[in-house]
Formats: structure tokens, sequence, C-alpha cells
């Protein structure tokens, strides 16, 4: 579990995140949503340490990972699969070498492991013979799912994705939705999804949480989301394209 | 507050900017097999790419040198043979270290901040950063040292075409005699001009690819600052380059 307490991040005079708290549960899908600019991409860059809050506290599993050393925060940042909005694949290296380099990174497997467990990932993302191509040579779906296959190599506890269906057509959205959630429940991942898109929040989110100018207004389950009384939410829903 | 004293805290804010920087990139490598493969990569980027263009500017260079000594010295009380020496010094102490480390500012330091640049905009460093990659380490050890080797190696190399071209046009020319030209090549060679030549490439290697480095590092926004990055990489290497060749030069030859 992800439990983030009164997180604040300002940039210079501009606060961005305000007082907030929020729970990610394990082995469950949990989508971040709210409008452009509402402070969800700022909220996953903290939460993975891209960016450090003024105050606040996050733990993972219980480990605080704020008031960490660097060492201390690898380990943890090496239980973290993200998959990034455009993929941020290496551009220098090959499919397979893209999803093996946290494997050469961090493990001392052998070729033939490392190949092994490459060639898992890149099955299990349904990208086969591939592995030779370059990101300039695959689609924005294929690059999605190559993001995928690296973000799972390490066995990750945590997956962050960020907006993974923005830019693909409706198909590929789809399958890109799919794999998220089989992956999330195959392996009992804690993961954090930042999506606008609300077809796959109803399809796929075992947990909501809305963020609107910079705070947490609104917590719980898809379910939940039509009873709401929180007017802001129910804009945001009526205005989307569900 | 006054306009030059903003300018100042704005020099002294991007000089510190590249002190941390420094502190963060350079160290032990993280894994070194890694580190080996991106260092033999750099190398050969570095090196064999720019033997072409390396090449070309040497042979000219000491070509017109000796053609411009040599159009100072006709009529004058010294000796002709002595231009051989003159361009040789000239050819080493300046022209092959300077020449040569503005060229792979202007090529290779460009190189560098637009694709540290690009990996920066387009997330790569992001994603390097969540795995628990040092990612600044990662990017700027591998061609630091690769450029330690790459750019020595290639100032040796333009030291010999510069005194080759010099030897081509004054046989074309006909100044003086190719024997009392290549006399004065050989006479009183002292090899602390290599050293100090030597010097100043490590230092001139150092500071193009940390200042590009630095530069890309620290893009944000788009392929427009990409380019913006790129530019300012080459154009204080540049200016650092200049810089350094006059303090070093005042140390090591005036000590």
């Amino acid at each position: 579990m992800i439990e983030l307490k009164k997180i604040n991040k300002s940039f210079e005079s501009k606060q961005v995140l305000f007082d907030v708290s929020a729970q990610f549960e394990k082995g469950a899908c949990s989508f971040v949503i709210g409008s452009s600019g509402g402070g969800k991409s700022v909220l996953m860059k903290t939460m993975v340490g891209l960016l450090t809050p003024e105050s606040g506290s996050i733990n993972f599993d219980g480990r605080d990972f704020l008031n960490i050393n660097y060492e201390e925060k690898k380990i943890i940042r090496q239980e973290i699969g993200m998959l990034f909005q455009g993929g941020a694949l290496f551009d220098s290296l090959s499919v397979e070498d893209n999803v093996a380099f946290p494997l050469r990174m961090f493990t001392d497997w052998s070729k033939e492991q490392v190949l092994e467990r490459v060639n898992f990932c890149l099955k299990r993302v349904n990208l086969e013979h591939v592995n030779q191509l370059f990101p300039s040579n695959i689609s924005g779906g294929m690059k999605k799912r190559v993001g995928i296959a690296r973000a799972i190599a390490l066995k990750p506890k945590y997956l962050f994705c960020d907006e993974p269906n923005s830019g693909l057509d409706p198909i590929t959205s789809r399958l890109i939705d799919e794999l998220i959630a089989e992956i999330t429940k195959e392996f009992n991942i804690t993961t954090v999804i930042n999506s606008h898109d609300m077809k796959s929040v109803f399809d796929m989110s075992d947990q909501v949480t809305f963020v609107y100018k910079g705070k947490v207004w609104w917590q719980g389950t898809k379910e939940d989301i039509r009873d709401s009384n929180c007017k802001e939410l129910i804009d945001f829903i009526k205005a989307s394209e569900f | 507050m006054p306009l030059n004293l903003f300018h100042r805290m704005k020099y002294l804010n991007t000089f510190g900017e590249y002190l941390l920087f420094l502190k963060i990139s350079i160290g032990k490598p993280e894994k070194f097999k890694i580190f080996r493969e991106l260092f033999v990569r750099d190398l050969y980027q570095m090196g064999n790419d720019s033997f072409g263009i390396v090449s070309i500017i040497s042979i000219f260079i000491g070509a017109v040198a000796a053609i411009q000594i040599g159009y100072q010295l006709v009529g004058s009380l010294v000796p002709m043979y002595v231009l051989g020496r003159i361009v040789r010094d000239s050819n080493i102490l300046e022209f092959s270290p300077t020449i040569t480390a503005l060229v792979m500012a202007g090529k290779i330091g460009g190189n560098i901040a637009s694709e540290i640049g690009t990996m920066k905009v387009s997330e790569q460093i992001d994603a390097l950063e969540i795995m628990g990659v040092n990612s600044a380490k990662h990017v700027v050890l591998p061609k630091l040292a690769a450029s330690l080797i790459a750019i020595p190696a290639l100032v040796i190399y333009a030291m010999f075409l510069s005194n080759l071209g010099g030897i081509i046009s004054v046989n074309l020319s006909g100044i003086v005699s190719i024997n009392g030209y290549i006399n004065g090549l050989l006479m009183d060679f002292d090899g602390f001009s290599v050293t100090y030549a030597l010097t100043k490439a490590f230092t001139f290697s150092f500071l193009i690819i940390t200042i590009s480095a630095t530069h890309g590092y620290k893009t944000e926004g788009g392929a427009l600052e990409v380019g913006w990055a790129s530019t300012r990489a080459v154009v204080q290497s540049c200016i650092a380059i200049i810089f350094f060749d006059f303090i070093l030069t005042q140390m090591m030859l005036y000590k």
C-alpha cells in the first residue's frame, strides 16, 4: 500500500499541491483523475521521488520514502515500475536492450537469464519478434507495451502509469488498459494510474481519487461516483467524453 | 536591482549549477559492465567520427601557418631554416590543442547537449531516476572518460598532420628548401611542449563534456529548448577553452 499524508508542493511562489492525503491499495488499480493542470502529474512525480514536497509523508508499505538517504531510496525505487506518457524508451537501445536495461543494471544474471526474462515480459505484453527493433521503428501503442514490459522486468511492487492511453486509438487503449489490469492482479502490484479517460476508469478501476486545484476532493470506488455529492467530480465526469 | 548586478548573480547561479552537476555526475560507475559498453560506444563516436574533420583542419592550418610565417620572415635577418621550428612550436603549443578542442566543442559538445537534452524532455532521464539509477553519472561519466582519451589522441594526431601540412605547403610553394625546413622542424625539440599541449587537451576535454552535459541536463521544455541548450553548450565551451588556454599558458610557460 502507498500512503500519502498532507503533501504540499510548490514551484517558487505557486503552490500546486495542498495537503494531499490518499491511500492506494495493494493489488488494486487506483486511478487519479482530474482536469489538466490540476496537479495529477506533479502528485505522481512526487510519489515516485522525481519531485520533493515541502511537507508531508509518503509511505511505501510502511517505509518512509522522504526521510531516507539516497541509497535507501534507491532500494525502494528498484521496486517501482513506471509507464510514461510517451513511453520514455531509450532511443539508443533496441526493444530487447530497453527491457533488459533494469535487469542488467540491478541483477547479476547471466545473458541467458536476462534474455529469458526479457522474452517473458515482451510475450506478456503481446509483443514478440520485435527484440531487435528500435523505438523509432515501432508504433505508439507498441512503445507503451515495451514501456510496460520494461516496468515489470524487475517484478515491481508498485506500478505508476502516467496517462497510459493518451495518443492511442480506442482499440489499442483498451488493450493497454486490460494489460495493466491483468498485470496488477497477476503480480499483486499496487498500481496508480493518472488518466482522463473515464471509460478506462469505469472499466478497470478499483479505486478512484479525484484531484482538483491541487487538492484531493474525493476518493472512493467507481460504484460510488454516481452517488457522489461532489459537484466538481460530477462536472468533470459529465464533461468527459464518456 | 541594477541590471549588471542581476546578470552577475545569474552567472554565479549558472556556475553554481555547474559545480553541483559535477558533484553528482563524477564518481565510481554504478555498474562497470554498462559503463564499459557506453564508454566504448562514446569513444568510437568521438574518436572515429572526428578523424575526418580533424585531419582536414590540421593539414590546412599547418600549411597556412608555414606560408604565413614564411611570408613574415622573408627579408628579415632571421635565417629561413628557423621557419620549420616556429611552425612546429606553433602547431604543437597552440594550433593542435586549441583548434582541435574548438572543433570538438562544436561537434561533440553540441551533440552531447542535444542528446542529453532530448533524453531530458522525453522523460528518459526521469525513467533512469525512477529505476534508481544516478542519471547524471550514467550519461556523463562514460562520455567524460571517452573524451579524456579521444581528444588528447586527436590532438597528438593533429600535431603530426599540421606539421605534415607545413611540409607539403613549403614543398609546393618553395619558400625555403624542404631539407632546410625539415632541419628546422627537428631543431631543439623540447618534449615539454607536448606535455603542455596534452595538459591543455585534457583540460579542454573536461570542459567540453561537463559544460555541454550540464546544459543538456538542465533542459526543460521541448525541441526549441534542446536547440538553445546545444547552442549555449557550444558557445560556453568555446569561451571556456579560450579562457583556460590563456590561464594554462600563463601558468605553464611562465612558471
